[in-house]
């Protein structure tokens, strides 16, 4: 069973257990236009929840991604290097960035759900 | 095999490097050097070294191959005349390119700076050999000076933005030497160039943006609210980015002088103000001049520029080396410290641009005081005049005011349409325009930057007036081909700027099979 | 005014559909107290002929390096440039078009510049090369930059045979930062820089041919450099030694840097020049300055960009790679011109014509008593104890129409162990005439 957060700078995390699943959302993918370029982090890289991690580059306009909660990375998307397409053909399937172990599960708390998320971005 | 026509006979044993076609006449389609140079052929002749020629590098000796075609100086001559008629240029057309001043570049200024003694003449040699390079700085220097008000100036910088590194970094050593080191904070409009926080960023400082006001000027108390003894500096563009003159500027000079901290001004549009309003009357403590925009020396598609910065009398003694002095009849360059003199250290190697110094002070005798004054008026009268005639179709979001030497515009107008700034820009190029500047500044929605400069006659702003109002006209009227597929008269179609940038290919690379001939051979 | 195209009837015509008077209204928001106030200590515009005779005053005062033996190097070098060459630069279409920023209508300058950076990259026995930097000097600051960005470790280790001002160049730019370490002066190439490295290594930067013409062998410093997870960093002021001595990629440089101007460009008292920048494919990402790509049009058709501008500062803003905006295109193009006519082929050519004339020098040099020659190896630049300071005797040499090379102590002033090196450079444009001139003078003043 997992369950879809989203900042206020529109990354989600998709968790599942204690593990969650980062990348950007199909709006933010929208504005950004064509992805070209994802920075991802290291594997075991820690960082805390606001902390810059990766940066989204699109032909014109730069983005960075924040942590979304504070965590170690367990995994990141080795097929954004060849194509980075995927973050705008799938932004909540195949074009993830990275998953991370979430330090303290109550950070998730305040970050939006879909719909505040929804509304959030329609603003 | 050759047929008696001196055809080839089978044109498909033709090197596949060679096509058939090569573009229409005017409008050429020129294949890489690398792709009809030859790498035994060369366009200059040299003599044979000595019978008794014997290297002495030893084992440093070059081993691998260098890999580079030569041409002969026809084909060198054919290859960039063609490459060149696939671009825009200011002798060609109107640029009325928003915050780069293309203006007219006079081929006087070409001619000075081919001069023996100019361009035949080395930065090391003894200083009493090149007595007239020195004075010539000093000249500039003066004409800079007085322009702008100030008492000092450095002429090393090579660009705008080494300039503002040069600026910044004699902000932060006179802070350093006043014991304010713990200043780390430099305020920054947001509508201000890119390299203006790419270099506060760079010296450490953290940059804080002040926003605009309704009226597309910088708001002074935001500007108080922010000074406090942890600021180093405000850097402001003056007229700013959106085209207009900062009228708080002396409240807000004086009001970051009070914190004690220091007023960086970018010059990038001093072309609006010179010879009218001196810079140093309005309280700046250092400010590039970009001679490439300015003063005229050419664009050259994208440098060599010249920045130098005027300094107050507050940063004079940080102004890096090497600097000019006269000492009785004799000019000097001094490039070393003397013992416990405060400095900047060095920006570059050697003393800058003098190529673009000459060319600068051509510019300026042959224009005059009067002549500079006459040509910022002329500038500014040229903008408004373009906002006068647009401003009934094209959106603009700061109105109520003169603008200065360019008129922005927002896409307020096209909303509806289908088609963008993007796509207006090029169904310009159709019409025969280099466009605009766009999507700059960031504080307005689809920005339009447009900058007639002086050297546009009154004749050919009205053709763009006419052109820009029918452009608009069709694009309400739902005719979006014209832009969505523009540019469609240009030496190519739009590029493929997502597929250059996800696989980046930088550079040719000889076809494999060519590679495995050679090797072989 | 000849530049001025309103007549004072056009400016009526503006300002009354503008609704104004005067064109004093337009400054409206400047105020009052510093609008058109001060008296300008100037002279007003003048005729072309009147311009070039003071242009010419200035001119007439300098020596002319091509009116006598010639043989100042040290970062600036005289070369023999085609007259093709400038013809073309002075072409409406590249003198006076703008940053390549519409691609569709200006190829001219984007294929030269994918042109020459595949120059550049083949030059140096790297793979990709930038679009051109300011000069050497500064290209050698965002090597240093690039490499502490890729490696995220404070430590630059610099060699002492570097140029004296592309490392005070640096040193300003690092100002008390205590990761960079500079290594003294080492006119011998003597210097065990390898010691110097540590893991908190980014970058080690080392010159050849160096500041005082020595050749060093990069092979042994890349590999203890990348031992230690450190990037090499070299640097050539001389670009016509790569046409003879082998290139810095071929001996494990991770960033090459260098002064382009010998190809192409006159010395013009310094500037402006071409900085050369090349790397490995890898590393592109953090490559400061423009760069050209491949790419097709609409219609298919091979064209060119330029890319991954999202490295640049007018989108990073305070995150970008560099600050720098302008590159130094014209100066690219006619490096660019001027490599197409030599080919290798001339490139190899005017290198051995270089190299000979310098060994020439030297040998009818150190024949004077208690002249020795410093270097084992060197390309066209070499370095000369003299029995006595060096700089009294440049000036003594420059009296006698000769001159003689660069004092070391102009460049690295107060270090008496230096006061008696002298740095002397030759091309192919130096005579066997010049040499024995040389020679004669210089015994005649020391």
């Amino acid at each position: 069973m997992s369950d879809t957060r989203y900042t206020e700078d529109h990354e989600y995390i998709k968790v599942e257990g204690n593990t969650g699943t980062v990348g950007i959302s199909d709006y933010a993918q929208n504005q950004l236009g064509d992805v070209v370029f994802v920075d991802v982090p290291e594997v075991g890289a820690k960082f805390a929840k606001g902390d810059e991690v990766a940066v989204v580059e699109s032909v014109k306009a730069a983005s960075e991604i924040y942590a979304p909660v504070s965590g170690t990375v367990t995994a990141v998307n080795e097929k954004l290097a060849d194509e980075p397409g995927l973050v705008n053909s799938s932004p909540d399937g195949d074009g993830w960035f990275f998953k991370i172990e979430i330090d303290d599960a109550g950070e998730l708390d305040g970050l939006m759900n879909e719909d505040a998320y929804k509304a959030h971005a329609d603003a | 095999m050759l047929n008696n026509q001196g055809r080839p006979t089978n044109v498909d044993n033709v090197n596949s490097n060679v096509g058939t076609s090569t573009g229409a006449a005017l409008l050429p389609s020129e294949p890489l050097l690398f792709e009809v140079g030859d790498k035994n052929k060369s366009g200059v002749d040299l003599p044979q070294t000595d019978t008794d020629f014997s290297s002495r590098l030893g084992g440093f000796a070059r081993q691998t191959p260098i890999n580079l075609p030569g041409l002969t100086e026809p084909q060198s001559m054919r290859h960039y005349v063609r490459m060149s008629r696939l671009n825009y240029s200011i002798d060609a057309g109107f640029y009325p390119l928003g915050s780069c001043t293309m203006k007219h570049n006079p081929r006087l200024n070409e001619k000075m700076a081919r001069l023996p003694g100019i361009a035949d003449i080395h930065p090391l040699q003894p200083q009493s050999t090149v007595q007239g390079a020195i004075e010539l700085m000093e000249e500039l220097g003066r004409w800079l000076m007085e322009l702008t008000g100030t008492g000092a100036v450095s002429m090393t910088p090579k660009a705008g933005a080494h300039g503002e590194m040069c600026g910044m970094m004699a902000i932060k050593a006179a802070h350093e030497a006043k014991g304010q080191s713990h200043r780390k904070i430099v305020l920054v409009p947001e509508s201000a160039h890119g390299t203006n926080p790419a270099t506060a960023a760079f010296l450490g400082y953290k940059v804080k943006p002040i926003p605009a006001r309704e009226d597309g000027t910088v708001d002074v108390q935001a500007v108080k609210d922010a000074l406090d003894e942890n600021v180093a500096g405000i850097m402001l563009t003056n007229p700013n980015t959106c085209g207009l003159f900062e009228p708080d500027v002396i409240e807000i000079a004086d009001a970051v002088h009070e914190a004690g901290a220091y007023f960086y001004c970018d010059g990038a549009n001093f072309n609006a103000i010179m010879g009218v309003v001196r810079p140093g009357d309005l309280g700046i403590d250092a400010m590039h001049i970009n001679l490439h925009k300015t003063f005229s020396t050419p664009h050259g598609g994208g440098g060599p520029g010249a920045g130098p910065v005027v300094l107050s009398d507050a940063l004079a003694p940080y102004a890096p080396l090497p600097y000019v002095k006269r000492v009785g009849d004799a000019v000097a360059l001094i490039e070393n410290p003397k013992e416990g003199e405060e400095h900047l250290g060095r920006l570059s190697a050697f003393h800058g641009q003098m190529g673009m110094y000459v060319r600068a002070l051509t510019f300026k005798l042959s224009h005059g005081a009067d002549g500079i004054e006459q040509a910022a008026r002329d500038a500014v009268l040229n903008a408004n005049y373009l906002k006068a005639k647009l401003s009934d179709v094209y959106n603009v979001p700061y109105d109520g005011q003169p603008c200065m030497h360019e008129v922005l515009f927002d896409d307020k107008s096209l909303k509806g349409t289908g088609v963008s700034t993007l796509d207006l820009a090029k169904a310009m190029i159709d019409e025969g325009y280099h466009p605009m500047t766009m999507y700059f500044p960031l504080v307005v929605h689809g920005a339009m930057l447009i900058e007639p400069t002086e050297s546009e006659s009154l004749h050919t702003l009205d053709q763009f007036i006419g052109t820009m109002r029918e452009l608009m006209a069709d694009a309400k009227a739902g005719n979006i081909d014209r832009f969505v597929n523009a540019p469609m008269k240009a030496p190519m179609r739009r590029l493929d700027e997502t597929a250059a940038a996800r696989s980046p290919h930088l550079r040719w690379d000889e076809p494999e099979d060519d590679a495995a001939t050679e090797a072989a051979e | 005014m000849r530049y001025l195209p309103h007549s004072n009837r056009d400016r009526k015509v503006m300002m009354d559909a503008i609704g104004i008077q005067s064109s004093d209204e337009l400054f409206a928001k400047v105020p009052s107290k510093v609008f058109n106030t001060a008296k300008l200590d100037l002279p007003n515009h003048q005729p072309e002929y009147a311009v070039e005779a003071t242009i010419r005053g200035f001119a007439n005062k300098n020596r002319v390096a091509g009116d006598g033996p010639f043989f100042v190097g040290a970062g600036a070098y005289r070369h023999h440039v085609p007259a093709s060459v400038d013809h073309l630069i002075q072409r409406s279409e590249f003198l006076t078009a703008y940053t390549p920023y519409q691609p569709e209508i200006s190829q001219g300058t984007l294929q030269m510049l994918f042109e020459f950076q595949t120059q550049v990259a083949n030059l140096t026995g790297m793979e990709v090369a930038n679009a051109s930097m300011y000069d050497g000097s500064t290209a050698t600051v965002e090597a240093v930059l690039m490499a502490r960005r890729l490696k995220r470790r404070p430590g630059i280790v610099m060699s002492g045979g570097i140029h004296p001002q592309y490392r005070d160049t640096v040193a300003t730019y690092m100002g008390d930062d205590e990761g960079f370490k500079c290594l003294p002066a080492d006119p011998t190439a003597s210097e065990d820089i390898i010691a110097q490295i540590d893991d908190t290594t980014a970058a080690v930067v080392v010159q050849s041919p160096d500041f005082y013409g020595n050749l060093r062998d990069l092979r042994p410093i890349a590999e203890a450099a990348h031992e230690k997870g450190a990037l090499l960093v070299a640097v050539f002021t001389e670009v016509i030694s790569l046409g003879a001595i082998e290139s810095p990629g071929a001996q494990g440089a991770d960033i090459v840097v260098g002064e382009g101007q010998s190809i192409g460009n006159p010395l013009t008292f310094g500037g402006p020049y071409v900085g050369l920048m090349a790397t490995r494919p890898n590393l592109v990402r953090q490559m400061p300055g423009r760069v050209c790509g491949e790419t097709v049009d609409a219609e298919g058709n091979r064209g060119f960009v330029l890319t991954l501008s999202t490295r640049e500062q007018h989108i990073r803003r305070d995150k970008a790679t560099s600050n720098i905006c302008t590159n130094s295109g014209l100066c690219a193009l006619a490096f660019s011109i001027h490599m197409s006519l030599l080919g290798q082929k001339g490139l190899s050519q005017m290198a051995a014509l270089s190299h000979q004339q310098a060994y020439k020098t030297a040998d009818a040099l150190t024949a004077i008593d208690g002249v020795e020659l410093v270097n084992e190896h060197y390309f066209n630049e070499f370095t000369v104890r003299l029995p006595k300071a060096a700089a009294p005797v440049v000036e003594a040499l420059a009296n006698k129409g000769v001159l003689g090379g660069v004092p070391v102590s102009r460049l690295e002033p107060g270090k008496p162990e230096l006061e008696n090196l002298l740095v002397v450079a030759a091309t192919e444009l130096t005579s066997d005439a010049d040499i024995a001139a040389f020679a004669a003078a210089l015994k005649e003043v020391i």
